[in-house]
């Protein structure tokens, strides 16, 4: 690593830093409900390393818990985790030189935080990220990455003290809430949202969990008919 | 649960492939904009879709007056006031149990 390399990568690490204190708690919280969802200790953790992905990991242990097919698990973090995607696609001009390890590096360490770090910083000096992104990104990425591991394990330690007669199990209900009132930022979301609501609730006697995928469905269409052909204005 | 590890590696390789797809591969492709759109309305509809029943729904029958929708809105209230997930956390547990210790 040269010295301007090491410089982004230190660079990428700081501009990381204050996002990990909103970061830490989420991965306490998913430290303690995998472990009350009925997950071992090692595999709780260890899916914060394989899936990396902090929604996904909530909506997994839920369904887990819930005892959902293994297929309904997949379409759920497939549709959930579709976002990135886009975020692929918007850091692909920065980092199409790379080799195929740094490429499959990045886009393991590729989360909505370190994206929203990096994007940034890129959009305002394009020619600098062309060259040296990789490192800054990778020092955004790595800083996320071990807050994320370590949060997991503080939390796994702290949900084995709980005591098991908690009613802990409603309290991945209310993440999902306070998770998803922020993004309900106008009423194309608040349509989709009640959608899905509603569908859920109404289809909540399907087999397979199936009411979740039509729910999701349904909102995702509310939500695009409400915003009108002509997208958000 | 031990089927749990082999679901969980296919959900992060599916997470993988979805990060590595245009970085890695479909550097040109451009996504349509009704999927663009679209994808805005997941995180919204995904979540909704899951706590609803869970208020909601008690064994198989539509059961909305119970402790647990006095926490969802009190949690929903505080998320709204504070965007603060611990607080909406904490908050919306105290309110389940107080409520609980009250209802019989």
């Amino acid at each position: 690593m040269g010295r301007e390399a090491s410089i982004e990568f230190l660079r990428g690490l700081r501009d990381e830093a204050p996002i990990l204190v909103g970061v830490a708690p989420l991965g306490m919280i998913y430290g303690v409900l995998a472990l009350r969802a009925g997950l071992e200790a090692g595999a709780a953790q260890a899916m914060s390393a394989i899936v990396f992905a902090g929604s996904a990991q909530f909506l997994f242990v839920q369904l887990a818990a819930q005892a959902a097919p293994a297929w309904v698990l997949l379409l759920t973090v497939l549709v959930v985790n579709l976002r990135h995607a886009l975020y692929s696609a918007s850091l692909s001009p920065y980092f199409r030189r790379l080799g195929p390890r740094w490429k499959a590096l990045l886009s393991y360490l590729l989360t909505d935080e370190a994206y929203a770090v990096a994007i940034s910083r890129f959009v305002v000096a394009p020619q600098e990220a062309r060259e040296r992104g990789h490192w800054y990104f990778l020092g955004a990425g790595l800083a996320l990455w071990t807050a994320w591991q370590a949060s997991t394990a503080v939390g796994i330690f702290l949900g084995a003290q709980i005591p098991s007669a908690w009613s802990l199990d409603f309290s991945l209900a209310l993440t999902f809430i306070a998770l998803v009132v922020p993004v309900l930022r106008d009423r194309a979301t608040v349509v989709a949202a009640a959608a899905a609501g509603v569908t859920a609730v109404v289809a909540s006697g399907l087999p397979f969990k199936l009411g979740l995928v039509a729910a999701a469905v349904a909102g995702i269409a509310a939500g695009l008919l409400a915003e009108g052909p002509g997208g958000r204005r | 649960m031990s089927r749990i590890w082999p679901v969980m590696a296919a959900a992060g390789l599916i997470t993988f492939l979805i990060r590595l797809s245009f970085i890695g591969v479909l550097h040109r492709w451009r996504p349509p904009r009704i999927v663009e759109r679209a994808l805005r309305f997941v995180p919204p509809a995904v979540l909704t879709a899951i706590v609803f029943p869970e208020v909601l729904v008690r064994d198989g029958a539509f059961t909305p007056w119970n402790p647990r929708l006095a926490a969802a809105a009190v949690a929903a209230l505080v998320a709204w006031k504070t965007r603060s997930v611990i607080l909406s956390i904490v908050t919306g547990m105290a309110v389940l149990l107080a409520v609980q210790a009250l209802w019989h």
